[in-house]
């Protein structure tokens, strides 16, 4: 009888958060900062019959990876779609600030952010908004002092003010499981119905927003497999190449007037298709 | 709504450390387990699913027969089934260094 060797199989995807950061970091070394035994849990959810963590979905944690002194967070998918809150959003930004702020102490600490997040937790509302605002002003303020690195390796993927925030980050790794996005596809949907965009349609939506799809579009940097091994390596060459604008970035307005030609197709107009070619040069 | 049920049981013996698994996930549930000082167990249970506090009770009670050892349960639990909860106790217990029953 042959054994399936299931112990074996490495999925980054299925790791919780910390498990993630583990994978990560150097020897699997890590200090926690703000932990779960600190209970700083979200004080909005449980008047809405929610039951918050204690943690509040987000884990912050100082390390290594490949040698880099490095502050890592990670948003755990599975609390709350990996929302981001008042309290989740205020330990991104701040461990990012601190960071800045070791860096103009002459002590470089580089970032890195693994995102699995629907975006603002809409049911804190501004707060949650408040808070990814001062994550992204804290991004550009940090990608000018060390480099800030984004993973998002999920099927949760990144989606509203989160994948604002990952575009700005200095570079962008994905895998085959991620998406990114502004707009979920449930939400395109809801909103501009099912003849926009079938949300049951995963290949559709994975050839769409995918991050094999967002690689060969340019708006990631990098796409590797779905195994910690991959990912820590593309992490440790984003981190050689230090401070740098995001190449993304350095193209804008070439790439805003190829997305105006992209919307305003003339003979596709007003036939209410989305045309799903990944690759649109 | 959520309900908050705290139980307490005797306990025997002290333990080193404290442990944290799990996430307050559909179906699943968050543990911190840290050491109490003393001869007794505590346990807050936080849950979304109301009017299962003798499905509570007779899982803690089986539970500490298993393990007397002196410490406090948090439990943030999104609707659980008794078996998962068991699980997420016994690798709370291994995080924590008690591997086998006392």
């Amino acid at each position: 009888m042959t054994e399936i060797p299931f112990a074996s199989v490495s999925t980054f995807q299925e790791l919780s958060a910390r498990e993630r950061l583990a994978a990560l970091l150097d020897g699997g070394q890590f200090r926690e900062l703000v932990g779960p035994f600190d209970r700083v849990g979200s004080p909005w959810l449980e008047p809405q019959g929610l039951v918050p963590q204690s943690d509040d979905g987000v884990v912050v944690v100082r390390g290594k990876t490949s040698g880099h002194a490095i502050v890592a967070i990670a948003i755990e998918a599975a609390f709350e779609g990996g929302s981001v809150g008042e309290v989740g959003g205020a330990k991104i930004a701040a461990a990012l600030e601190l960071a800045a702020e070791s860096c103009r102490a002459d002590d470089p600490i580089a970032a890195l952010l693994l995102l699995e997040s629907g975006g603002v937790r809409l049911q804190e509302a501004n707060l949650g908004l408040a808070g990814i605002a001062r994550i992204q002003s804290a991004i550009v303020g940090l990608r000018e002092l060390a480099p800030v690195v984004a993973v998002v390796a999920g099927p949760t993927g990144c989606f509203g003010g989160m994948s604002l925030a990952a575009t700005l980050c200095t570079w962008i790794i994905g895998t085959a499981h991620g998406r990114l996005g502004m707009n979920g596809p449930e939400v395109i949907e809801q909103e501009a119905g099912p003849d926009e965009l079938d949300a049951t349609d995963r290949e559709l939506i994975w050839k769409l927003i995918g991050c094999e799809a967002r690689y060969r579009q340019g708006l990631i940097d990098a796409f590797v497999a779905d195994n910690a091994p991959s990912i820590a390596k593309a992490i440790g060459a984003a981190l050689a190449q230090g401070v740098q604008t995001p190449v993304r970035l350095q193209n804008a307005e070439a790439r805003l007037a190829g997305l105006r030609r992209d919307v305003m197709p003339t003979e596709a107009a007003g036939t209410g298709k989305v045309t799903t070619g990944g690759h649109r040069a | 709504m959520t309900e908050h049920i705290a139980l307490s049981f005797p306990a025997q013996v002290p333990i080193g450390r404290r442990a944290h698994v799990g996430v307050v996930a559909s179906g699943d549930l968050e543990v911190l387990l840290e050491p109490l000082e003393g001869k007794l167990a505590e346990v807050a249970v936080h849950t979304k699913v109301a009017g299962y506090r003798m499905t509570w009770e007779a899982v803690f009670e089986r539970f500490f027969a298993r393990y007397p050892y002196a410490l406090r349960l948090e439990i943030r639990d999104y609707g659980a089934t008794p078996g998962m909860v068991w699980l997420r106790l016994v690798q709370a217990m291994e995080h924590a260094g008690k591997n086998g029953e006392q």
